[in-house]
């Protein structure tokens, strides 16, 4: 009975078309001790299979923990505080020169008369020094004159 | 996803890619660089795994592209290193135990199979998948796959039968 129950999957094994719990049961028998003597050929076909199963994956799943994510989000980090460094002194430098360009004379005519006037000192004060290094050319013009008498 | 439960995902059927991946390319070395470098692909994608029907299936599939890509570029570099010319041609006294074993017969005729033949049996026979499963992985059509099982079953049969009756004669 059983025997030939067995004989029938097994022909529908062949053909592919027994379900796993068909597969199982061909399983189960063959790892059995009292195997037909004619059915033994197939015996070592489903011993391997269930041997196979047993196999097992023993190395470690080398996992990084996204350490490329965190690099990432440093050279962001890092980027964002260069550009608030370089904007606050940038911020800060404009503001001192705008110091000068607030004073116009609307605000306060008589601090722009002063400076103005400084400025226009210093600018004499500089043409003359100029002037002064140029008086010594009168030099040729006295000697010149004593040589060629008119 | 935390790195554990990733693992806690993987775990029930990485044992399944290391075995598709090993009897792909034989070598247990090889198959456990295939299933390492399967599994960190893996942990690269494990953002959008929740949106997957099955990560399993995925995985496999993963495997398989792997080890043919292996396979492939192994067969296009076509450089075999035969360094056997001075060992004893004749099988070792452990081979010729092995061999006797029938097990372990079972297991080469199997790999003597052409790929896809391999693949199905190893996913019927040895890991029990589903055809509808095995379809998906493999991406043919359950009809297709149940004739190359039917074919591949009985290829092992027949080898089988040859060397048990060398056995006796």
């Amino acid at each position: 009975m059983v025997l030939d129950r067995i004989e029938k999957l097994i022909e529908k094994y062949f053909e592919g078309e027994t379900s796993i719990a068909e597969e199982n049961e061909l399983k189960v028998y063959f790892s059995s001790t009292d195997v037909a003597q004619h059915l033994k050929q197939y015996q070592a076909i489903f011993g391997y299979f269930s041997q196979a199963k047993e196999q097992q994956f023993t190395q470690e799943i080398p996992l990084e923990t996204k350490k490329r994510n965190i690099v990432m989000w440093l050279s962001v980090a890092a980027s964002v505080v260069v550009m608030l460094g370089v904007g606050t002194f940038m911020y800060f430098e404009s503001n001192k020169s705008q110091q000068f360009a607030s004073c116009s004379p609307e605000d306060n005519p008589e601090l722009a008369l002063q400076q103005t006037q400084k400025a226009l000192a210093l600018v004499s004060e500089h043409l003359n020094t100029g002037i002064e290094s140029v008086s010594y050319i009168n030099e040729y013009e006295n000697s010149k004159n004593k040589i060629f008498k008119k | 996803m935390q790195q554990n439960e990733f693992i806690k995902i993987v775990s029930p059927f990485k044992d399944k890619l290391f075995r598709m991946a090993k009897r792909l390319l034989v070598s247990t070395e090889e198959a456990e660089d295939a299933t390492q470098e399967v599994l960190v692909k893996l942990w690269t994608k494990s953002d959008t795994l929740s949106e997957l029907k099955s990560v399993e299936a995925m995985a496999m599939t993963m495997t398989k592209n792997y080890c043919l890509d292996q396979l492939k570029s192994k067969r296009a570099s076509n450089m075999t290193i035969v360094h056997n010319n001075y060992t004893d041609r004749e099988p070792s006294l452990q081979q010729k135990m092995e061999d006797s074993d029938s097990l372990s017969w079972v297991e080469k005729i199997i790999n003597d199979l052409p790929e896809q033949q391999k693949l199905i049996i190893q996913m019927r026979d040895i890991e029990q998948y589903e055809f509808e499963e095995i379809a998906k992985i493999l991406g043919m059509s359950e009809a297709t796959i149940r004739v190359a099982l039917s074919r591949a079953r009985k290829t092992i049969r027949e080898i089988m039968t040859k060397t048990h009756n060398y056995g006796i004669g």
